[in-house]
């Protein structure tokens, strides 16, 4: 075969890797604008302040939003400060030893579970093991734990990112190593950290097997940390898999793609102004 | 307060298996400065962070030998390292400003130490970058983030940090080795005020600079300390053949 010129071979290469983009953009956009048709016509106001009723087939979603909102925080509150401490005492307190090696493994490991398995486990020793029941309180614990390795990792990379060089100009002004940690690594590290944290928060809003082994499905507002309830994605897959109302799920999926939009530039936007003010 | 402020006897700094100074004897004079010439790996930043105990951070540092810095043995179990590395104030080759503003650059060590109030930290922060020879450029934008300055400014921004926590000795690790020759002159002026108050360590890897403001200066070969002595002396009429090699640049 003859070999092309360094000219084609270029020009080939360019336009293919522009078509891969394309494409990845493509199917996310197509993706978006099939979820929105169908869904933004159900969209209210209503649709979004009031409960379920007969099974989802009439009223809004309401209590599942207040569900999603109440999971995804718990699991958050939970998962967030005991990753962010792992990571530092993995990144700052340790020389890299053979046992930080064997934490990380575990929880590289762990990211790659499939959530239902989490979901098993969670129903195993939450809701039966400790009696908390199908609950808000198992749900968040479960989700807490499926969230970790994603915000370990993370949060290493972040503060692994920030220059020794901060680190040695902070000991050598007279700080304890703790000062250092708080006042010079962590503010360098936050947007990185952030960053894992609001992608957790998309991954527990869309998690639907390990919530419906833990949180349960009640269309029921919920109201304690005791109540079982039903997040929007698991209100979209039954309303969806029975064949309820086809209409009212997709209205749900497009709440739900709204929320992630939402969230993810909201903390762009945020971050940005962070990043502005500290460099 | 006598005339020698830092005392060093024996001094060998071992990382894991490697020895990186052989046994050094070297006394430090109050208000002096001492300047530290040597080719590269000679081992002359490396003998400035086991003063201030900053190689204690890297994995498997060692030493043999003491090191008295006002009477104290600064490697003994009980010295508060936080408290020792106050008292010595340094500078690195890279300026490093950490990316915040101006003024809370210079507040940083201040704040560590425990000083609060605005008007306290306002007038700190004035008189450190006065001393450090930035004030007039910089006081009309101390709220603005100190990766903005040039390199030069950083440098200087540095010397007033340390200086803002208030240190008996100043240590210099190549200081101007990334700066221009005007702002290599600034930093000179500055170092020669600052030493009436402070006792002076400056590593360099031009000997020039040394000629120019070091009161002693010690040359440093492979971890050894060759020789040292009035730098008037140690530039005319050296007592070891090897300095004069590398005056002369013969190697390094």
């Amino acid at each position: 075969m003859k070999r092309l010129g360094p000219r084609v071979e270029q020009k080939v290469a360019q336009t293919t890797l522009w078509v891969m983009t394309l494409v990845t953009v493509g199917v996310l956009l197509f993706i978006i604008f099939f979820i929105l048709r169908r869904g933004l016509p159900v969209l209210s106001l209503e649709f979004l302040t009031t409960n379920p009723a007969d099974m989802g087939k009439a009223g809004g979603i309401f209590s599942t939003i207040v569900g999603m909102a109440a999971l995804t925080a718990l699991a958050i509150l939970i998962a967030a400060p005991l990753g962010v401490g792992t990571a530092i005492y993995l990144t700052e307190y340790t020389w890299g030893g053979p046992v930080t090696r064997v934490i990380r493994f575990g929880a590289e490991c762990l990211a790659g579970i499939p959530s239902i398995i989490f979901g098993l486990f969670g129903f195993i020793l939450f809701v039966t093991k400790l009696k908390f029941g199908w609950s808000i309180l198992s749900g968040g614990l479960t989700l807490a734990f499926m969230l970790l390795p994603t915000i370990i990792r993370t949060s290493e990379e972040a503060i692994k990112s920030v220059p020794p060089a901060y680190r040695t100009v902070s000991f050598s002004l007279g700080s304890t190593k703790w000062q250092t940690v708080t006042r010079v690594v962590l503010p360098s590290a936050l947007p990185g950290i952030v960053t894992g944290i609001v992608l957790s928060v998309g991954r527990s809003i869309g998690e639907t097997a390990a919530t419906i082994f833990t949180a349960g499905s009640a269309l029921r507002m919920p109201t304690s940390i005791f109540s079982s309830t039903r997040t929007m994605s698991v209100h979209f897959y039954i309303l969806a898999r029975e064949g309820i109302s086809m209409s009212n799920a997709y209205g749900t999926a497009a709440i739900l793609i709204i929320a992630i939009l939402g969230i993810n530039i909201m903390t762009y936007y945020l971050m940005n102004k962070f990043i502005r003010k500290y460099s | 307060m006598t005339a020698v402020a830092i005392e060093v006897r024996g001094l060998s700094q071992y990382f894991g298996a490697v020895r990186k100074l052989n046994a050094l004897d070297l006394d430090v004079r109050r208000n002096e400065i001492l300047g530290i010439i040597g080719p590269a790996r000679s081992g002359k930043s490396t003998f400035l962070c086991a003063l201030n105990r900053l190689n204690d951070l890297v994995r498997g540092s060692r030493i043999e030998g003491t090191i008295v810095i006002d009477g104290r043995d600064i490697y003994a179990p009980d010295v508060d390292v936080v408290e020792l590395r106050r008292k010595l104030g340094m500078v690195f080759a890279t300026p490093v400003p950490l990316p915040r503003s101006i003024f809370e650059n210079v507040a940083f060590g201040a704040r560590l130490a425990g000083v609060r109030g605005r008007t306290k930290l306002d007038a700190l922060v004035r008189d450190s970058l006065e001393k450090g020879g930035l004030w007039e450029e910089v006081k009309d934008r101390l709220a603005t983030s100190a990766l903005k300055l040039s390199g030069g400014q950083q440098q200087r921004l540095c010397l007033a940090r340390i200086l803002a926590v208030k240190p008996e000795f100043i240590l210099l690790d190549e200081p101007t080795s990334g700066l221009d020759p005007i702002s290599t002159m600034k930093i000179e002026d500055s170092l020669r005020k600052l030493k009436k108050d402070y006792t002076i360590i400056l590593v360099t890897n031009n000997t020039k600079q040394a000629a120019r403001v070091a009161d002693r200066t010690a040359f440093f070969l492979n971890g050894d300390l060759v020789e040292v002595g009035p730098t008037a002396e140690i530039f005319t009429a050296p007592s070891d053949k090897r300095t004069d090699d590398y005056l002369r640049g013969r190697f390094g």
